[in-house]
This record gives C-alpha cells, sequence and structure tokens, in this order.
C-alpha cells in the first residue's frame, strides 16, 4: 500500500517534466523578453545599458497604435469568419453518423504538411500568373488578372484557411457531447429547427465556441507569417511589426516590448473571458 | 368511448431488426394509459412514433381522428416526459416550463407558467437550474413543462426509472393524481409492472413489438390471455398446465375437504418478507411452486409434507 505522501511524492514525480519543460522553454525565455525589453538599443543592433522603460513609452505612439487596432480587427474578423464557417461544419460533422470519423480527419488533413508550404500554395493559387487568374482568363471572364494577392483580403483568406480547424474541432467536441434527447425535446416543446439551434444548441455549445474563439484570435493576433506572404509587406500586422524589430531594424529591445504588451493584452483578454465562464454566463 | 390516439397497424423496422411489428392500438380520450412490457419490446420506439422522433415504417399514427405520420414532432400536439427528463440545462425551471410557450408565442406566458409551477408544488424555486433541483424535482419540471402546453396527449417515457425506489412509490400516486386533476391523457410507457397495474386506467402488455394483451389491470393480472402476461405481471406457479398466483396458493397439513384442488409437496425452503412469508416447495410431480401465506400462519419446516390446495376459479388456464 502507498501511503498518501507517497502518492504526492510519485504525483510531484511525474509532474516533474512539465515543470521543466515549463521553466525551460516558457518562463525562461519569457524573462529573457521581458529583460530585452527594458534595455537599451545598442549601437550596432544588439543589447546596451541603461535600463530604461522608453520602449514601452514607444508602445503608445499613434504610429503602432494603428498596426496594433488593426491586428485587433484582423483577428476578430478571422475569428468571426472561422465561426461562421466552421459552426455549421462541426454541426454537420457531429451528425454524420458512422461517416463522422472521415470528416474529422479531413479536417485535420491540412496539419500533414507544413504550414509554409500551405500558405506558399495559396501564393500559386492567388498570384497573377496563379491558377485562379489563368482559369479565369482562359474562360473569357477576365482580361486583366484580379488583385487577389498582396491585400488584406488575401489576408485574411490565409488566416481564416490556416486557423479554421482549431475553431472546428473545440465546437464539434461539444456538439458531440449535447444530449440528443435535449434536441428532441425542444422539436417536441413546438420549436422548429432554427429556434432549436439559437436558443438550445448554439447556448449550450458555447463552452466550444468560447474555446475555439481563443484558439483563433490568439494566434491570428500574432500571426507573421501569412500577411508577411499574402500580404506581400504591405499589410503590417503585429506580429511583422515584432518580426521587423528584431530582423531589419535591430531594434530587440523595441521587439521585446511590443511582446511583453501583446501579451500582457492577451492575457486579459483571456482572464476576462474565463472568469464570465466560472460565473457561468454562458 | 372516443379514441384520442390511435394506432393502425404500425410497424417499424430498424436495420435489420423489427422494433414495433404491427400495433393496434386505439387510446381513449382522458384516462391513464400504459404501455408495459419488458426492454427491447418495443414500447418506448411505439412512443417516439407518436411523438414524431421515428417515421414508421408502415401504419398510421392518428392524433383525434387525424393520421398524424407527415407531421414533425412540433406540429403534432402531444408532449413528452424523457426519461432523463431533458432538461434543458442552461435554462432555470420557470424558463424551461416557458419554453414551448415562448415558442407557440402564447399570451400571458409568466402568469401560465406560475400556475404549471403552482400545480407541481414548485413554487419558489423557478429561478433554480435543473442541476440545482432533486432528481424528484427536475421531474416535476419536466412534466410542468409539457402539462402548460395542454398537449392533447402526455407521453411519459419511463419518468419514474431515475427516482429512488421511495420516491417513485410516492410518485406513481401523484402522477395519477395529476392525471385526474389536468384531465389530459397520459400515456405511460414502463417495464415496471405494479407502476403500470397501479397508475392505469387501461394498458397494453406488449412483447417482441406486438401487442399481447389490452385491458384493465384487474383483467391482465387476473385473467392473462398469455402465460407471457400471467408470468411478466407477476409471479406465476406452474402446476400441471395451469397458471396459479402465489397469493392465491395456500398450504393445509391436512387434506382440504372443501371441494377445491390440491397436489401432495414438500417444503423446500420459506422466506420471511415482513408483510408475508414465502413458503418453498416441490410438488411430488416434480415443479416448484410457492406460497405466500399470512406471516401468522405458523412456521413450516423444511421436508415436510403439506398439500397446495387453492380454488379452480383462481386458475389461469392457456391454451
Amino acid at each position: 500500500m502507498k501511503t498518501a505522501a507517497g502518492w504526492e511524492r510519485l504525483r510531484a514525480w511525474f509532474l516533474l517534466p512539465a515543470w521543466i519543460w515549463m521553466l525551460a522553454l516558457f518562463a525562461a525565455p519569457f524573462a529573457i523578453v521581458i529583460c530585452y525589453s527594458l534595455l537599451t538599443r545598442g549601437a550596432y543592433g544588439g543589447l546596451g545599458t541603461p535600463w530604461t522603460w522608453e520602449n514601452y513609452q514607444r508602445l503608445i505612439d499613434p504610429l503602432y497604435l494603428v498596426i496594433v487596432l488593426k491586428s485587433f480587427l484582423m483577428a476578430a474578423e478571422t475569428t468571426a469568419i472561422c465561426l461562421l464557417l466552421g459552426f455549421p461544419l462541426a454541426l454537420f460533422i457531429s451528425r454524420a453518423g458512422s461517416r463522422k470519423n472521415v470528416y474529422l480527419q479531413l479536417v485535420i488533413l491540412p496539419f500533414w504538411t507544413s504550414f509554409l508550404v500551405r500558405i506558399y500554395a495559396w501564393l500559386f493559387l492567388l498570384r497573377d500568373t496563379g491558377l485562379i487568374n489563368t482559369a479565369l482568363r482562359h474562360m473569357g471572364l477576365i482580361h486583366d488578372p484580379l488583385p487577389l494577392l498582396y491585400n488584406d483580403g488575401a489576408v485574411l483568406l490565409g488566416l481564416v484557411y490556416g486557423y479554421l480547424p482549431f475553431m472546428v474541432l473545440p465546437v464539434y467536441a461539444t456538439l458531440e457531447r449535447l444530449d440528443p434527447a435535449l434536441v428532441e425535446a425542444a422539436a417536441d416543446l413546438g420549436a422548429k429547427p432554427w429556434p432549436t439551434l439559437l436558443h438550445v444548441i448554439l447556448p449550450l455549445s458555447a463552452p466550444g465556441i468560447r474555446a475555439g474563439s481563443i484558439l483563433v484570435f490568439i494566434p491570428a493576433l500574432g500571426a507573421y507569417l501569412t500577411p508577411d506572404l499574402l500580404g506581400g509587406g504591405r499589410t503590417v500586422l503585429i506580429g511583422n511589426l515584432v518580426q521587423n524589430q528584431f530582423t531589419n531594424a535591430r531594434d530587440w529591445p523595441f521587439g521585446a516590448a511590443i511582446s511583453v504588451g501583446l501579451m500582457a493584452l492577451v492575457g486579459v483578454l483571456v482572464i476576462l473571458m474565463l472568469r464570465r465562464e466560472r460565473e457561468g454566463l454562458v | 368511448m372516443e379514441s384520442i390516439l390511435e394506432l393502425r397497424g404500425l410497424v417499424k423496422h430498424f436495420a435489420g431488426h423489427r422494433a414495433v411489428d404491427g400495433i393496434s392500438l386505439a387510446i381513449p380520450r382522458g384516462g391513464f394509459y400504459s404501455l408495459l412490457g419488458p426492454s427491447g419490446c418495443g414500447k418506448t420506439t411505439t412512443l417516439r412514433l407518436i411523438a414524431g422522433f421515428e417515421q414508421p415504417t408502415a401504419g398510421d399514427v392518428l392524433l383525434d381522428g387525424v393520421v398524424v405520420n407527415e407531421q414533425r414532432p412540433y406540429q403534432r400536439n402531444v408532449s413528452t416526459v424523457f426519461q432523463n427528463y431533458a432538461l434543458f440545462p442552461h435554462l432555470t425551471a420557470a424558463e424551461n416550463i416557458a419554453f414551448g410557450l415562448k415558442r407557440r408565442g402564447t399570451p400571458n406566458i409568466s402568469h401560465r407558467v406560475a400556475a404549471a409551477l403552482d400545480l407541481v408544488r414548485l413554487s419558489g424555486k423557478e429561478s433554480r437550474y435543473p442541476a440545482q433541483l432533486s432528481g424528484g424535482e427536475r421531474q416535476r419540471v419536466a412534466l410542468a413543462r409539457s402539462l402548460v402546453l395542454e398537449p392533447e396527449v402526455l407521453l411519459l417515457d419511463e419518468p419514474l426509472a431515475a427516482l429512488d425506489p421511495k420516491l417513485r412509490k410516492q410518485m406513481r400516486l401523484e402522477l395519477k393524481e395529476m392525471q385526474r386533476r389536468v384531465g389530459i391523457t397520459f400515456l405511460l410507457v414502463t417495464h415496471d409492472q405494479e407502476e403500470a397495474l397501479s397508475m392505469s386506467d387501461q394498458l397494453a402488455v406488449m412483447n417482441a413489438g406486438a401487442i399481447e394483451q389490452v385491458g384493465t389491470p384487474q383483467d391482465v393480472y387476473l385473467r392473462p390471455s398469455t402465460r407471457f402476461v400471467a408470468g411478466f405481471l407477476g409471479a406465476v406457479n406452474w402446476i400441471g398446465g395451469v397458471g396459479l398466483r402465489p397469493e392465491v396458493t395456500r398450504i393445509s397439513r391436512l387434506l382440504p375437504s372443501n371441494g377445491g384442488r390440491y397436489r401432495p409437496a414438500t417444503v423446500t425452503g420459506s422466506v420471511f418478507l415482513g408483510n408475508c412469508v414465502h413458503v418453498l416447495t416441490r410438488l411430488d410431480s416434480g415443479e416448484d411452486a410457492v406460497a405466500e401465506i399470512p406471516r401468522n400462519n405458523g412456521a413450516y419446516h423444511d421436508g415436510e409434507a403439506i398439500h397446495l390446495c387453492w380454488n379452480p376459479s383462481d386458475e389461469m388456464i392457456f391454451p
């Protein structure tokens, strides 16, 4: 027989890898980033003293505020479109009976290849000499290629494409657990399909919608690869700004300050959402 | 009598399985009617066909004389109390009860909800969520949620199965009383013969997708038309092809002289049940039989030779 203390010790050992992981790969780098954000840019890039708040003060510059606002808008649009596309899809899959697993595999299928490769695939589809424009031209529908690439629309498309599975999967998980008797009860009490969706299915899948929204919104907010490749540098989001500070601008302290600011903002948002959930506000 | 609900040659096949195999029933208006049968006999499927959750393979469901086969569940004026109540967990008791009224756009909803809460004695708990209610209270919310819509038939799918035994017996009386008060036709589905006997005005005993017998509780218990019905509604001693309930099977040490029937037997054991004693016996002809006798009728020892006796009028005879 194991004593309670014995179990407690065993539990601690099992948690050890997770602790090491979190410390080495999250806490330590984050601490480093915070330190960077408080230092001064060195003469040739890199880092130097003195310690300063100046990097954070620069964040309030309207130039950067516009980028932050645009990033939030873009992330919100991405989340909304993912929800509009993902919810019906998740509902469809949850009712697909024996073919459920096939459809789920199809949702996950894109993850079999690298995200970078998939974004390049979109480049080939959307560019002026790409598949879509070529096809339309050959059909005689257009003369000049449509401007499908290097604009906000292309970035939005790429973000929605990339993060849709993160909406579908958690929503599917809640719909799958939904007691079918509740849907029958709604019909039995006189609710037609749309009111049933609105008053029963939607409120009861709120936890999945919330989880999916967080999973889409946060990475969309920090995305840099998609806006970089599909926006062609014309669409600058927070992610690109950070990347730019660490690469071309060689201003690591400012890049770090932006990262920390973004994290703080996201952290507050997530805490607010989780608190709403705890209070049972569906 | 005029029937509110009629089933005509109702058949439902699932893949490789005949769940309901040709049922015809006429259920009179305003009574308490039960479908009684073992699990898997098709009684729940029958209920689901009436509610509209399933489409019949063949046959018709008539509600108040109108064929409703093509009507969706939300178009049929019947309402179901589900086995696990299927209350909406995100709505309070009052909101659950108001759900159907809102969908129908009924006026005076809050007034009706209050009346329904009062009917099931839940006033004061209207703002509780289902998770904050006891099993019995949840069941009453489910009942109120359906009754407030004044359906032509209230369908109850094993409504007492999820309750603990003591509450179950109390709820039998309450349900019966409720049915009398509101005057709505209740159609109960159950596998519990005591439940069906104690509550129903009439019942249909089902087996393997078909109906074995229809009648009053007295009819089916005292005059079962098949061996299955006899056995399903209560214990039976089979003596020479004749069925006898244990409570009409008596024990005598002497040869009975009153013209009744009797058979020699040996006591093999006895079970004390509090209000009575079950004496287990083996007839000399080899069959086992149980006699239910009053507690104060004296003790019988194992191995004691006795006579089992009964009145010919208590015999259940099947072709």
